[in-house]
């Protein structure tokens, strides 16, 4: 018996955005990645065009984190060295671009200088050529000294900054105006204020196509199911026609899965959890393929072995299914 | 929401004038004040006076076309006007209007399909326009009818079920809700619903409450589109409002802002 597939067809598409840029548009990046584009619900090949496979960018600090050793054991030699971190992440465990976290920003973690971060910036993008994604440390303040100067310091790289709010996104989108980079627009699972943040931040005339969403998402038994009503509404939104809601979409899911419980616990505080290494890698994969099936276009990640497992995910999930 | 502009009609004195000096200057400026409020379609038409209306609607689609692209929804009872208009349009057209009468479909769907056009169709016949919903909803369903025997895209289809003077015909806006309620379950797809607001509220006071007041009303029955008054700032803005509390748009606090930016996109 013939069956129908019953296809929606929508009046828009996501925007796509650029990171990076070569030495022939102005940057050092060896090639650039394209996110967005999509013109259906995530991975319906059959309905409409995925045009960009979703990315998966590796967390790399600029201080040695306090992360589960079953973690910081992959990076055990490079943890004191953003550069060869970065390296590492890149040739060995497969990242598709750099997530550069400049926590020793902190007052309180070393309070480096907006000129000793920009440092790292360049130590990071002279070891490796994928493109960039750099954020400041959470302290608004210090983050608003910060940012404009690494902004300076890596003018024609087409990074991706974060991270504005909507109390906070002056600051960082005129840099991302002057010195030419995207932006990361976060709110709080809140689908109003991501739209009005988009709007507030468009009005300082950078434009939609440098904006990337992060709608804050939360971790596998941690909220993810109210991350994932939120992304989907977004994409809805952004394939109706909505184009402030129109972005792809930026989801930090290796910071959100290594603070939960499910993932630092050892396997003697919960014995019916099972060993804790096997745990942590499906915590992390399960909220990323999660995440991805919700639309996001962009995966932060730390485990490599959880990484493997993503990226596998994404083969699978690109693979024409056309009726 | 489909937005036309009603302004370019020889029933207004300057342009009644305009058209019959053939002064191209209130067309064009209108053509771009209603595109810059940002109207999807612009209606033309000519109005009653006129003799020769297909020469007068040739002139009228060449001089907007020469200060716009945005594509204009031919207004006429003379068919050869409209279709004379049709064959200038540079982007795909509206035509206003069919009524459920045989000869008229029979004239109008085959033109509208050649030309790749949208279709208004009236619900009114020879008898005029009906009183009652249950009525209106029986011509229109002869509309969606002629529209599938012709193999018409039903989704190109506005069914207008009429809304007459408050002040004179008071009982009528209530069953032309009911009618925009019915014709959405016509068809699957259904066809769009249109309404010629201005009529609403002619000769009333408080035209401009009159008439969004009833837009508002007519959208929560299920409305997609209006030929109406598309400066009218607080008419606009209502319709924003209504798409955001009918969950059409995602609300933000810049909404009404936005929804204007959008329109001058379009």
């Amino acid at each position: 018996m013939p069956i129908e597939v019953l296809k929606e067809k929508y009046s828009s598409r996501i925007r796509e955005v650029v990171l990076g840029a070569t030495p022939e548009q102005g940057g050092t990046r060896t090639h650039t990645i394209t996110i967005g584009g999509d013109s259906t619900l995530p991975f319906l090949h059959f309905e409409g065009e995925v045009p960009h496979r979703p990315v998966v960018a590796v967390e790399v600090l600029d201080m040695v984190p306090e992360w589960s050793p079953a973690l910081t054991k992959y990076y055990a030699d490079v943890l004191d060295n953003p550069a060869a971190w970065a390296k590492k992440a890149v040739e060995e465990y497969g990242a598709d671009l750099i997530y550069l976290k400049l926590q020793s920003a902190d007052p309180e973690l070393g309070d480096r200088t907006p000129e000793q971060c920009a440092q790292t910036v360049k130590d990071v993008l002279a070891a490796v050529g994928v493109p960039l994604i750099v954020v400041g440390c959470g302290n608004e303040e210090k983050d608003n000294q910060v940012m404009p100067v690494v902004a300076e310091a890596a003018a024609g790289e087409n990074l991706l900054l974060g991270i504005a709010t909507q109390d906070n996104y002056k600051t960082l989108t005129a840099a991302c105006m002057v010195h030419k980079h995207n932006i990361i627009a976060q709110s709080p699972i809140d689908i109003n204020i991501c739209k009005q943040l988009n709007i507030l931040i468009t009005e300082m005339n950078l434009p939609p196509d440098r904006i990337v969403i992060d709608t804050s998402i939360g971790a596998l038994g941690y909220g993810i199911e109210y991350s994932y009503s939120i992304m989907e509404r977004t994409r809805l939104g952004g394939l109706t026609g909505d184009k402030m809601l129109a972005m792809p979409v930026f989801c930090n899911v290796g910071y959100e899965v290594g603070r939960t419980k499910e993932f630092n616990a050892s396997v003697e505080e919960f014995p019916g959890w099972g060993p804790q290494e096997e745990r942590a890698i499906v915590w992390e994969a399960m909220t990323a393929t999660t995440l991805l099936q919700a639309g996001g276009h962009i995966i932060v990640m730390r485990h490599p072995e959880a990484i493997k497992l993503v990226k596998r995910n994404i083969d699978a999930l690109m693979q024409k299914n056309s009726f | 929401m489909l937005l036309i502009g009603e302004r370019i009609n020889g029933m207004f004195k300057d342009i009644g004038r305009a058209i019959r000096q053939r002064d191209p200057k209130p067309i064009q400026e209108w053509a771009i004040k209603q595109t810059k409020y940002g109207a999807h379609y612009l209606d033309v038409n000519t109005g009653p006076a006129i003799d020769d209306k297909v020469s007068a609607m040739k002139w009228l689609v060449n001089t907007i076309q020469e200060v716009t692209d945005t594509p204009l929804c031919l207004d006429s009872t003379d068919y050869d006007a409209i279709e004379a208009g049709l064959a200038l349009c540079k982007r795909p057209a509206m035509i206003n209007s069919v009524h459920a009468d045989r000869e008229k479909i029979e004239r109008v769907f085959p033109m509208a399909k050649h030309y790749g056009a949208k279709l208004i169709g009236l619900t009114m016949d020879k008898k005029g326009v009906p009183k009652d919903s249950d009525d209106r909803t029986a011509l229109a369903m002869e509309i969606v009818a002629a529209a599938d025997e012709f193999g018409f895209p039903m989704e190109e289809l506005y069914i207008d079920p009429l809304i007459l003077p408050v002040n004179v015909a008071q009982e009528h806006a209530i069953e032309v809700l009911k009618t925009i309620r019915n014709v959405k379950l016509l068809a699957n797809p259904a066809p769009k619903t249109i309404l010629g607001l201005s009529n609403v509220s002619q000769k009333a006071l408080n035209r401009p409450l009159i008439d969004r007041t009833y837009l508002v009303m007519a959208m929560g029955a299920g409305l997609d589109a209006a030929i109406c008054n598309v400066a009218d700032e607080e008419l606009i803005d209502a319709v924003a409002t209504a798409r955001i509390l009918l969950n059409q748009d995602v609300y933000a606090d810049s909404y009404l802002k936005v929804f204007k930016a959008g329109r001058e996109e379009a």
